[in-house]
């Protein structure tokens, strides 16, 4: 798989606006964003009302989301293309969504919105509609995603890789430093877990780093090639992120992203926590 | 459950934050003495390691909640880039100003 199989640049996206066939899909945290312009033609995908369990702490289950693409007017055929704020954390996430559900052909923005406004490239308020599809999800895809038990049998065995700031990771705080420190479960990280934050994977601009830039922090950082990887974080998006680095761009095998992250993790009775550095 | 979204960027502190235990870092990103709406706002670490990252309100505010140490405030436009230090002793409000351009 090539660099180009997964992502694009903001010039290309600029050009392919009304290519048939490639529908933009703006995914946001903050659902304002999107009203206050986007890229045209795009449509949006709320993270928490459109791809969250509405009662349990899961996701959307394949009926859902083949709801939620028809609605969007997303054929199983269109090449999906994602975007989104927040350097394409939730981009990223929906990026493993799609590949969780079976979609062929989807794709990240290089940078998300921030290169795009960065590049000064336009955004609209138009409404966007599009036909509905009758969209056809795959059962999960469940060779990219772990679950708890999983996460605590790759201690000593798999490589983990923890994604959050270095203050996370050792303890410190218990969120990312632009959110309040309010959560009750314990801090640390899985013992053994390399600490390599999502946002050395990235330039300034948002874009993700080359290859070989990416493979050197990796390997830096003490990950085994050789070895079985997850990734997490604290509710599994930033991890996204990583995953995607990690399995698309450097087409590592067997990554997973374990989506139940610290949130699940650090309140689990009687497992091994580990603080510090 | 919050999200790792971006909270509503301001002044006044969000309901139930405790600027006695909170070391809360606030500010405005200007270009040439005027807001700067929209600007990427990245909170660096003492190693000049990346943190956080907020967009600036329509007001050009901005908000970070830290830790107590050095702390580098870089705010990313299309109009330009600019940076600014600050040092947080302790918990409370600290004012920092980013000018762009």
């Amino acid at each position: 798989m090539s660099r180009e199989d997964v992502l694009v640049t903001a010039a290309w996206a600029e050009e392919n606006l009304q290519t048939s066939g490639v529908v933009f899909v703006e995914v946001d945290e903050d659902a304002s964003a999107y009203d206050t312009g986007h890229i045209p033609g795009a449509v949006k995908v709320d993270w928490r009302q459109d791809l969250q369990d509405p009662v349990r702490r899961d996701f959307v289950d394949r009926a859902g989301f083949e709801k939620l693409l028809s609605a969007r007017g997303i054929g199983n055929d269109d090449t999906v293309v994602l975007y989104g704020g927040n350097n394409n954390w939730f981009a990223a996430y929906a990026y493993w969504y799609f590949k969780l559900y079976g979609h062929q052909a989807v794709k990240l923005l290089d940078g998300g919105r921030k290169k795009w406004e960065l590049d000064g490239r336009p955004l609209d308020t138009e409404a966007v509609s599009r036909p509905e599809t009758t969209y056809s999800a795959k059962e999960q895809d469940t060779s990219l995603r772990a679950f708890r038990q999983e996460a605590i049998d790759a201690i000593g065995n798999k490589n983990l890789v923890d994604v959050r700031s270095p203050d996370e990771f050792s303890g410190k705080l218990a969120a990312p430093a632009h959110l309040p420190q309010e959560q009750a479960q314990v801090k640390g990280h899985i013992p053994g877990a390399l600490n390599v934050p999502w946002s050395k994977a990235a330039n300034e601009d948002g874009t993700f780093k080359s290859n070989d830039e990416l493979l050197a922090l990796y390997k830096e950082a003490g990950l085994d090639e050789s070895k079985s990887t997850i990734a997490y974080c604290r509710i599994g998006e930033r991890s996204s992120h990583t995953w995607f680095a990690l399995h698309e761009l450097l087409g590592l095998s067997d990554v997973k992203n374990y989506d139940g992250s610290w949130t699940e993790y650090g309140s689990l009775v009687g497992v091994p926590v580990e603080t510090g550095a | 459950m919050s999200s790792c979204g971006a909270p509503e960027q301001g002044n006044a502190l969000p309901a139930g934050i405790d600027p006695g235990k909170e070391v809360v870092l606030n500010g405005k990103v200007t270009n040439s003495g005027s807001p700067v709406a929209g600007a990427f706002v990245r909170l660096l670490d003492g190693t000049g390691e990346f943190t956080a990252e907020v967009v600036s309100s329509p007001e050009g505010d901005f908000r970070f909640f830290a830790a107590p140490g050095s702390w580098t405030v870089r705010a990313l436009h299309r109009t330009g880039n600019g940076e600014s230090r600050v040092t947080a002793e302790g918990p409370g409000l600290h004012e920092v100003a980013v000018a762009v351009g």
